[in-house]
């Protein structure tokens, strides 16, 4: 008979974070920006149907990088959840605050419970206040940390260097163009240094809008309007550079 | 690990199991009890007196449809409420009106809302026209334990196709029933007399602006005949709810809007207090 060996608490929790993070580290990296009229939700993704932010309640969003059944489920549990407390209550009793710490418990459980794969998901829960001031970020790792975010946020394979990027440029009071073109730039940076374009058409964004009229103010950017929206940030610079290398980046934008 | 997921505050199972994109069905198997359908009702004698809402009409124009409703709430022979609001958007491209029992009614509305929403965050899609008529229709048949102790709710659903690119109209029994109406329809205690004018009135090549006349003159009439609706008030400027659901979505009247409409067909009344006529032949 075998003796099973003794790996440390440490040990096990280690090896599981690491697992999570690489994970999350191959999927692409998506941002969100607070600009002056709400809160702006970019990411790459190659599928117009399969989305990485949605709408979770009138002034809730949701975006989520890592693996995409765990995220939907995750994201319909979110829905579920928030939709059930607007029905017992009342729409204004369903917060960001309130989701994100159910998303805490339910990823801090999974990640620590032995009987269970750790979720490979980092999520972001964003709510949009009446004025700039009341607007939420929050960041939920995979462990069930929960982190405080003001003015943007990265998540996904090259968050870090994202996020650095964007601590530098972004300001409050951004036209939703600037900071489209903030977030495009960000999202293009390579970790060897190097950029990328990006298309259109390779782009999922959304918006928390607070001056839609609607109590729903959630809304996705597409076609003529991301059009315009880039065009008007100036965000289209250059470069028609290797294509070659953009597929080659697609399988390796897994780094650590 | 089962035993903790409530004292972790972590999302009961139910929540991620994938499966419905319905919130009724969701809230049947997680929260049976709250559920309109699943109340019991205690045994009573005679009908329970509850304020009741009264007459909606429907009529269909070219690119869209009118739904409205008077705002009289009745309980017995008084007047519950006069300002009371019985139609609703359901979502962007339908309206809901309800006459019947106010209470359950605004309850069944606000599920039905709901169950909308739900599914199109859920899917990232909207139902089909005739798929929410279908979720309606269930909605009222789980309240016929209600209705046959008089605490009927019975429904007008209409909205804009955007398939088919026009305005429909659904009406509905207390069973359940669904049928969809051509042309005009109404709902209520008034709704004999409203449909009577309605009959007189429509025509297929309505403008938006004459199918809102039209429909506040229907409710005209239903509160002339019937006392249970109200007629425009103009000394408290409570007029009728109008909404117009077209290709570009749902919009309510606004109260300046609304009470144009029931102003100019109060003094063409004074002079002719029966409302416009129809040709004999």
């Amino acid at each position: 008979m075998s003796t099973p060996f003794y790996v440390s608490p440490q040990q096990a929790m280690a090896d599981r974070a690491e697992y999570a993070r690489k994970g999350i580290a191959r999927g692409r990296s998506l941002v969100v920006l607070q600009y002056a009229d709400g809160i702006v939700f970019v990411g790459e993704n190659p599928s117009r149907a399969l989305h990485k932010f949605s709408e979770i309640y009138d002034r809730i969003g949701f975006a989520a990088a890592g693996k995409y059944n765990e995220y939907e489920n995750l994201r319909i549990g979110g829905v579920r959840y928030a939709d059930l407390r607007g029905y017992t209550y009342d729409r204004d009793d369903v917060t960001a605050r309130g989701l994100a710490n159910v998303y805490a418990q339910t990823l801090g459980t999974i990640f620590s419970s032995a009987a269970e794969k750790p979720y490979e998901v980092e999520l972001v829960v964003a709510e949009v206040g009446e004025t700039p001031e009341g607007d939420q970020i929050y960041r939920l790792p995979h462990d069930g940390s929960i982190v405080d975010e003001h003015g943007s946020v990265a998540v996904g394979g090259n968050a870090e260097l994202i996020s650095n990027y964007l601590d530098q440029r972004h300001q409050d009071g951004m036209s939703l163009a600037e900071a489209l073109k903030l977030a495009v730039q960000a999202l293009s940076r390579e970790s060897n240094g190097t950029q990328r374009e990006i298309p259109a058409e390779r782009l999922e964004v959304a918006v928390l809008d607070r001056t839609r009229p609607q109590s729903r103010k959630f809304k996705r950017i597409v076609g003529r309007q991301l059009a315009r929206l880039l065009e008007a940030g100036g965000a289209t610079t250059e470069a028609e550079s290797a294509d070659g290398a953009e597929d080659s980046e697609d399988s390796g934008g897994s780094e650590e | 690990m089962e035993a903790n997921t409530r004292s972790t505050g972590r999302l009961p199972a139910a929540f991620l199991t994938p499966g419905s994109s319905s919130f009724v069905d969701f809230l049947s198997e997680h929260q049976p009890e709250l559920l309109p359908g699943n109340r019991q009702l205690p045994p009573t004698q005679g009908v329970i007196e509850a304020p009741h809402g009264t007459t909606i009409v429907g009529v269909t124009f070219p690119g869209g449809v009118v739904l409205a409703g008077d705002r009289r709430a009745t309980m017995g022979n008084v007047i519950a409420q006069r300002d009371i609001e019985k139609v609703f958007p359901a979502d962007e491209y339908s309206a809901v009106g309800m006459a019947g029992t106010a209470g359950l009614a605004i309850e069944m509305v606000k599920l039905f809302q709901l169950e909308l929403e739900h599914f199109e965050k859920v899917e990232g899609a909207q139902l089909s026209l005739e798929g929410k008529a279908n979720r309606l229709s269930t909605m009222i048949r789980q309240n016929l334990g209600m209705a046959m102790q008089g605490l009927a709710v019975v429904p007008i659903f209409a909205g804009y196709d955007v398939d088919r690119e026009k305005g429909r109209i659904f009406s509905y029994d207390v069973t359940g029933g669904r049928s969809e109406e051509h042309g005009f329809a109404a709902t209520g205690s008034g709704s004999i007399f409203a449909r009577g004018a309605m009959k007189k009135l429509f025509r297929d090549d309505l403008s938006e602006a004459e199918a809102t006349t039209l429909v506040v003159q229907a409710l005209y009439d239903a509160a002339d005949d019937d006392s249970a609706t109200g007629g425009p008030d103009v000394a408290r400027r409570i007029y009728p709810i109008v909404t117009v659901i077209t290709e570009s979505g749902f919009r309510r009247l606004s109260d300046d809007e609304s009470s144009e409409i029931a102003r100019s067909i109060l003094e063409r009344r004074l002079e002719q207090p029966d409302g416009p006529r129809a040709a004999l032949l």
